[in-house]
């Protein structure tokens, strides 16, 4: 089986035509389902939160049968996933993708298990301690995207279910968390 | 005038053409005529079908009937006489159609036929719409004046040997012919055969219409200019000479990739031309369709018909016209586009399933699973022009047969393995099945 780091391929990635954008509507269709879902797992798998065109996604190509997705076609998977609600698109020229490999919605559910699970109702986090700290290694929340996280707490914040304040240094800010 | 004259029945091809003997060409066509017993108030039709399509040619009257693909014929040499046109002033005649009668010879069983023993008048009646009696009965005569079938008939003679003093026709033969004995019998028939040449050439030569209808006899007067030349004195005439055999080589070779001895023009068909254009061509198409698998790209089919023809070109255009004509007759060959806009002409019967059928068991050989298939390997395997194969490809790609692989070798064709895969079971490959053959073959060769 063939990896890519950590991450398991599916036997198809070494199909040459899976990385040549397909004209056939229904065999497109399945080809950009299956893209959507991989590029997905993967970026679940590593932790990769955005994708940049101008840059080499390793996914995006197979050395070993010498093929690689055209511009076109990566913009084409991207904004299928932007459709579903799974990706954003940062810029206007479309260059750079934010990978929302779990929905803010789901973040915030995260958050709100986690803390409750770890018995942290009442007590203060910074934003920092949330992204790298002790407490969350090993959980989906290590490495999170700043930006996503903020999302989703501001999201339980106007849930009612926390509080967002500056904090002691310039740059960090604290959460508070209610029951 | 005992019985009603009979004519015998003439051959058609599956287009309703005229099957034509060799050395006979077609000259003029004219529709929706009858023919009818003359004399007696009340006619009799000759023919069993009405308002047919007359076929003139060198050598005999056609009577066609598309409707029941059926002919019916008079040979021109069973003609004894044509009565000129009346002009009648009466204003009956003004309003009646056209007639053009006709003594012909008949066989003691009503045959109509040459060297009968008794004789009939016909009546030909024109009742198409924009006949012009003068000019049909102009080209008419010039046609029977010219007595193609005589020298067809005395050429034959010519070649078997020289005995007897037999003539094509006993009772249309005007010419004279002496016995022939000895060697004085022998150079003289040498002279009557090189006195008439001659005087074919001059006619040929004045008048360009004559010329035409002349083609075919010319050809065969170059041969044999062709053949005096090579063998006789051609040490002595030096390179001159090889300049006109090279030419005349030319004209011969030119010539002989006829396959058409008839070509229908404009003039020969007037207002049918496209009709007539159109049959000729589903009959023409039909050994070039063999030869190359079941379908030609049109473009093929115009360099091959006209080269067959060799003089009368016809345009794209009537090219064309002529096969969107064939889906208005019963004919077994058809036009087709491609979604490239590529266009074909197939046979009726050719079976786009059968040819997937084979496209898709290639795409599943090893080889094909392993690197695909381009459309120059389709047409090897194919046996099919390379053009049309990727046609075949491309069409078998829109059917979700196969998938396109763009890459720096090419446009390559892989079988679709896209329906194979489970999007909730991407890892798993069934034991069975197109996956996992794909997988056999591409995991081997490492």
């Amino acid at each position: 089986m063939q990896k890519l780091g950590e991450f398991k391929l599916p036997p198809f990635f070494n199909y040459p035509p899976y990385f040549t954008l397909q004209p056939v509507r229904e065999t497109r269709e399945k080809q950009v389902q299956l893209w959507k879902d991989l590029i997905l797992d993967f970026s679940r798998n590593q932790k990769i939160f955005l994708i940049s065109l101008e840059e080499d996604f390793p996914l995006f190509s197979n050395p070993s049968i010498e093929r690689s997705l055209s511009h076109e076609a990566k913009v084409v998977f991207l904004s299928a996933l932007v459709t579903d609600g799974r990706a954003e698109w940062m810029d206007k020229g479309h260059k750079k993708c934010l990978i929302l490999w779990m929905r803010i919605q789901d973040w915030a559910d995260y958050i709100l298990r986690f803390v409750r699970e770890n018995a942290l109702e009442d007590g203060v986090m910074t934003v920092e301690d949330i992204r790298s700290g002790f407490e969350t290694r090993g959980t989906e929340l290590a490495g999170i995207d700043r930006g996503v996280l903020m999302r989703a707490l501001k999201l339980l914040e106007q849930k009612g279910k926390a509080v967002i304040f500056k904090g002691s240094s310039a740059d960090d800010e604290g959460v508070k968390f209610s029951a | 005038m005992t019985s009603i004259p009979r004519l015998p029945t003439a051959s058609l091809t599956t287009s309703c053409r005229p099957v034509f003997f060799s050395g006979e060409v077609e000259r003029y066509l004219l529709p929706g005529v009858d023919l009818e017993s003359d004399g007696s108030d009340r006619p009799t039709l000759l023919l069993p079908f009405q308002s047919s399509l007359l076929v003139i040619t060198s050598h005999r009257l056609v009577f066609v009937d598309e409707a029941s693909s059926s002919a019916r014929e008079i040979a021109l040499s069973a003609i004894i006489h044509a009565f000129p046109l009346k002009k009648s002033m009466s204003i009956r005649s003004m309003f009646a159609s056209p007639r053009v009668r006709l003594q012909v010879s008949i066989s003691n069983d009503g045959t109509i036929s040459e060297k009968g023993t008794k004789s009939s008048v016909i009546t030909l009646v024109m009742r198409g719409k924009n006949t012009d009696p003068d000019v049909f009965y102009g080209k008419f005569m010039e046609v029977l004046r010219s007595r193609e079938w005589e020298l067809t008939a005395s050429a034959d003679q010519g070649s078997t040997g020289l005995e007897g003093s037999s003539s094509a026709s006993g009772v249309n033969d005007l010419r004279i012919t002496m016995p022939v004995v000895g060697v004085s019998g022998i150079l003289r028939k040498e002279q009557e055969i090189w006195e008439s040449t001659d005087k074919n050439l001059q006619d040929a030569f004045q008048d360009l219409n004559a010329l035409m209808s002349k083609a075919k006899e010319m050809v065969q007067l170059a041969e044999k200019m062709r053949q005096k030349l090579l063998t006789t004195g051609s040490n002595s005439q030096g390179s001159s000479n090889d300049e006109e055999m090279g030419s005349k080589q030319d004209m011969q070779d030119w010539l002989l990739s006829v396959g058409i001895a008839s070509p229908v023009t404009k003039e020969t068909a007037g207002a049918l031309y496209h009709q007539q254009l159109s049959r000729q061509l589903a009959d023409f198409v039909k050994t070039p369709l063999e030869k190359a698998g079941g379908m030609i790209t049109l473009v093929d089919v115009y360099c091959l018909f006209n080269r067959a023809r060799g003089t009368e070109l016809i345009s794209p255009e009537d090219l064309l016209q002529a096969c969107a004509l064939w889906e208005k007759f019963d004919v077994p060959v058809m036009m087709r586009k491609f979604d490239s806009g590529v266009k074909v002409i197939q046979n009726k019967s050719h079976s786009d399933d059968e040819v997937f059928a084979r496209i898709s068991s290639l795409a599943q050989k090893p080889d094909a699973l392993r690197k695909g298939v381009s459309p120059s390997d389709a047409a090897f395997t194919l046996g099919i022009a390379p053009a049309l194969a990727k046609e075949h490809l491309l069409s078998a790609e829109s059917r979700g047969l196969l998938c396109r692989d763009v890459s720096a070798e090419g446009l390559r064709f892989y079988i679709n393995l896209f329906n194979e895969i489970d999007s909730a079971n991407i890892y798993t490959i069934k034991s069975h099945g197109l996956l996992n053959a794909w997988h056999l073959a591409t995991t081997v060769s490492g």
